[in-house]
């Protein structure tokens, strides 16, 4: 088995064998992260960046702890101190972070391709955490070995996304990772929710209408609605959205009996999930998918920064 | 890789399994007994001799001893320059806690491995007392440990490299020794050949 | 001055020329124009196995100066067209201040005056600040020599100011250029709508949100019988619009630019290159065909470069946070020979029409021609030079060219502007 990886930017550089291994190494710090001690010395020595240049709580506070669950020493870069705000741009920020002697920068940037930036200035490994409405890799795997747990396997999973996919970076990543499992994918959404082209990012149906597909998925995937990212109002309200795309109890009928809910978090109950569907602990998976974050950022940090020279040789 | 052909078979089956049978029956006279005790063996070929052992302890007591397997990936102090993505569950169906746990392995070479495998039975609980069973101990130690059971103590230069093959994950059953080719790894046989 | 440009192949269609003979230049005009001229006391430059043309004019040229000289200045802009074998550059009013009144256009000219490389034809904005909302002083630009009217960089977005820049400008009898873009429908639009976007997580720039106001203007072109001329084109149903209105008689002209012709969104991957982020964006390959047809047909009047130099730290950033243009001026004379004369998509003459005839026509310059009288404007290239783009270096502050390290096979070697040499040899005098 080998791992040939110094970045984490783009998921479609990833083959399925790569992702697997990245999942059953999640599951092997799993473990870790089930016992009363759950820390182990692997990264010890190694020190990572957080470079947050956009407001994150829960991305950050995931990497944050898996990192120091890795026993690597991390600092977190960015918020209101954000050297950009001061009008320094992303490569000088980049180098004066080399300067630190780091080995690796975890990017959350509003802006698309700022991770790729930062690789091409840093001999560190980088790791997109979210970069405008562009990718989300980390995210894109939690979701995954969430599935995983679920269903055991990929092959011709059903799995619909419901919501704002052409303003999420989630879709991004997890459209493509979903087809290179060899999932079937199902866009739901008004036409101004959906991206201009949606079978490039690996989206097989497309529909406006919930319940007519919902009886067909094994996995529904609710977005957040991003109201901070919506420009113009693309639905007439709150109210109308809910009753088209929302997945609320009255819904709950139409849906496979062993089909799980996602969510990416935060939820806007209310919104996209109904505090009934949020909850139904046959069916939300939503909180397990908080716990896989953690246990997929460790792996990931795991398989990256293994060797001296990341792996490439192993 | 295309696997060479060893110098030496050291340990043949029958010896093998002779050593198993014996580091059974000391273990249990040395701990008078099977209460408290637990193995613990360290992937990938000590968790297979644990399990033998733990067989044979059976035999001999009559009574089933917990049995766990341990991965070291993560506590190996030598991860960024000998990086493996593969990584093996680490398996321990019992409470560690004021066990006596013999800690099993294939080959004890430099010690470091059992050094790593010590940190991370530590971090699932405080053991009362870790004794350390070893099929072969080829010397060359990096760190003050010794073993508490030993099946055969194999004099071996730096440039060799001890084996021991298991049926089951292997074709046969043996220790066998090898010249270290430049870029070989010094170590365990990795399962299901190279 | 006195110059013998002996043995040129010098093609110039409005002279009905497309032969090798000899070109004398006395003074700022060009004295006589056969084979086997004597030298006399000029400087006599062989030039067999060259071109010998009407002087090139790019009429969509950012020179930056007044206001932003830290991405070009004049010296430097007209420095880089005389370095790509233009004699003449239309220069936009989106400077600091605009260009939108007499004192501005006068600065620019003066500037020029006193160091630039090529002439220096302004053009002014049609609202004061480019702002959309207030006719600009078109008639006191017009006092001092402005060619051309445009709120170039963005759309004019009110169909009723539009209607009254026209209404209000047309008795001036210049030409109003028309950037087309649909702001409400373009957004923060960062390339084409489409695939691309969709893959770089990027927003879409529609092509319908150039479309529209290419409809539009030209209705009301229709409506006010003012000249109009669209600027940098970009879509293939953009241009299909600027065909049927030509063929309704409508007074409608348009450019393209070579990296629209040359290059498209499929250039763009995930390196987010900077250098392609141009407006209105890099489209389809369709689109880019389209163009290039349109070229050859006659449908795209004039060749451009949109010149928009930026400092490297502005483009070396977020693709998202950085300036929209590429630079062009240095490249666009080798990319036409390249990709449509060598190939044999076009011939020489097309060119030139394209180059020198149409831009002065429609910005109401005098002609140029290769015959006696002529003012001696004087583009010479050399249609077998090899070289590589970036390779030695650019005339003008700014690197942002989108084919840097692409190989080229022709390029101008000697620009005469009133009969002063600007390039000698491929060196900017």
């Amino acid at each position: 088995m080998s791992f040939n990886h110094k970045h984490l930017i783009d998921i479609t550089e990833y083959s399925d064998v790569d992702i697997m291994t990245i999942l059953e190494t999640a599951k092997a710090f799993s473990a870790v992260n089930e016992r009363a001690i759950k820390k182990v010395p692997t990264l010890k020595g190694k020190t990572i960046v957080n470079m947050f240049n956009e407001p994150s709580t829960r991305t950050r506070s995931s990497f944050e702890l898996a990192e120091k669950r890795l026993s690597a020493d991390s600092l977190n870069f960015g918020g209101s101190s954000t050297s950009t705000v001061k009008g320094e741009s992303l490569i000088d920020t980049v180098e004066t972070l080399n300067a630190y002697k780091i080995d690796c920068i975890v990017v959350r940037d509003k802006h698309a391709g700022a991770p790729y930036i930062v690789s091409q200035n840093t001999p560190a490994s980088v790791i997109c955490a979210g970069d405008g409405k562009h990718n989300h890799p980390t995210q894109a795997l939690l979701d995954l070995y969430t599935i995983w747990e679920h269903k055991g396997s990929f092959e011709g999973l059903k799995v619909g996304l419901v919501g704002d996919i052409n303003h999420s970076r989630v879709c991004g990543s997890l459209l493509p990772a979903l087809k290179i499992m060899g999932c079937e994918t199902y866009a739901i959404a008004p036409g101004t929710l959906l991206p201009p082209a949606p079978e490039v990012l690996g989206i097989d149906h497309v529909s406006s209408s919930l319940d007519d597909v919902l009886p067909e998925l094994d996995v529904v995937y609710m977005l957040r609605v991003q109201q901070e990212r919506l420009e113009g109002s693309p639905f007439p309200s709150i109210r109308e959205y809910h009753n088209l795309f929302g997945l609320t109890r009255f819904r709950e009928p139409l849906m496979k009996p062993d089909a799980i809910v996602c969510h990416p978090g935060p939820i806007n109950r209310g919104v996209e999930l109904d505090s009934y569907m949020a909850d139904n602990p046959s069916r939300s998976v939503i909180l397990e998918q908080v716990y896989s974050g953690i246990c997929v950022r460790m792996a990931a940090l795991y398989l990256l920064l293994g060797g001296s020279d990341n792996g490439l040789s192993a | 890789m295309e696997q060479s052909s060893p110098k030496a078979i050291i340990m043949d089956e029958v010896a093998v399994s002779r050593a198993i049978k014996r580091i059974a029956h000391e273990i249990v006279e040395r701990n008078e007994g099977c209460e408290d005790l637990a193995l613990v063996g360290i992937v990938t070929r000590g968790d297979l001799l644990a399990k033998e052992l733990a067989r044979q302890i059976e035999e001999i007591e009559g009574v089933k001893v917990p049995l766990g397997r341990l991965d070291i990936s993560f506590y190996r102090d030598d991860y960024l320059t000998h990086f493996s993505p593969e990584v093996h569950a680490t398996d321990i169906p019992f409470d560690v806690n004021d066990k006596r746990i013999v800690l099993v392995d294939d080959i004890l070479y430099t010690g470091r491995t059992i050094r790593s495998a010590l940190d991370a039975l530590m971090d699932l609980g405080r053991p009362s007392r870790i004794e350390l069973a070893v099929l072969v101990d080829r010397g060359h130690r990096e760190l003050p440990i010794s073993p508490d059971f030993v099946g055969k103590n194999v004099p071996s230069s730096h440039e060799e490299n001890v084996r021991l093959y298991l049926k089951g994950p292997d074709s046969h059953t043996a220790v066998e020794i090898f010249d270290v080719k430049p870029g070989d790894r010094v170590g365990s046989a990795p399962l299901g050949g190279e | 001055m006195a110059f013998l440009l002996k043995s040129a192949h010098v093609v110039d269609p409005a002279a009905g020329l497309d032969e090798v003979c000899d070109v004398l230049i006395e003074g700022d005009k060009i004295a006589a124009v056969a084979s086997n001229l004597e030298a006399g006391d000029a400087a006599v430059l062989d030039m067999s196995g060259k071109y010998l043309v009407p002087g090139l004019v790019d009429m969509h040229v950012h020179l930056r100066e007044p206001g932003y000289e830290h991405k070009e200045d004049i010296e430097s802009g007209t420095r880089a067209a005389a370095k790509g074998g233009f004699t003449g550059v239309c220069s936009m009013p989106n400077t600091d201040p605009v260009a939108d009144n007499g004192s501005v256009i006068e600065y620019v000219k003066a500037r020029a005056a006193a160091v630039g490389h090529c002439r220096v034809f302004p053009s002014g904005a049609c609202s004061r600040g480019l702002k959309g909302e207030a006719l600009s002083e078109m008639g006191d630009m017009v006092a001092h020599g402005v060619v051309a009217f445009t709120d170039d960089g963005r759309g004019v977005q009110g169909s009723g100011m539009m209607r009254r820049c026209m209404d209000y400008g047309k008795m001036f009898g210049k030409v109003f250029m028309s950037h087309c873009q649909d702001e409400d429908l373009v957004g923060d639009g960062q390339i084409n709508e489409g695939a691309v976007s969709t893959r770089l997580g990027l927003l879409g720039w529609p092509a319908q949100g150039e479309e529209i106001q290419i409809a539009r203007d030209i209705e009301l072109a229709k409506l006010t019988g003012a000249k109009l001329h669209i600027q940098h084109i970009s879509t293939a149903y953009g241009l299909e619009l600027v065909r049927r209105a030509k063929e309704e008689g409508i007074e409608v002209t348009c450019e393209a630019t070579p990296h629209h012709m040359f290059l498209s969104e499929d250039d763009l991957d995930e390196t987010y290159n900077t250098s392609l982020k141009v407006n209105p964006p890099l489209r389809t390959q369709a689109d880019a065909e389209a163009i290039r047809q349109g070229v050859i047909d006659g449908t795209v009047d004039v060749i451009v470069t949109d010149h928009a130099p930026h400092a490297a730290w502005e483009k070396s950033r977020e693709f998202e946070l950085a300036p929209f243009g590429m630079t062009g001026l240095e490249t666009s004379l080798a990319l036409v020979l390249t990709n449509m004369v060598r190939t044999g998509k076009m011939g020489y003459d097309r060119l030139v029409e394209a180059m020198s005839i149409a831009p002065r026509r429609i910005l109401g310059l005098d002609p140029v021609s290769i015959r006696p009288g002529s003012v001696a404007d004087i583009t010479v290239f050399d249609p077998e030079l090899t070289w590589t783009v970036g390779e030695d270096g650019f005339e003008s502050k700014a690197a942002n060219s989108g084919f840097t390290g692409v190989e080229l096979t022709g390029r101008a070697t000697d620009v005469f502007v009133g009969g002063k040499q600007t390039l000698a040899g491929g060196a900017v005098c």
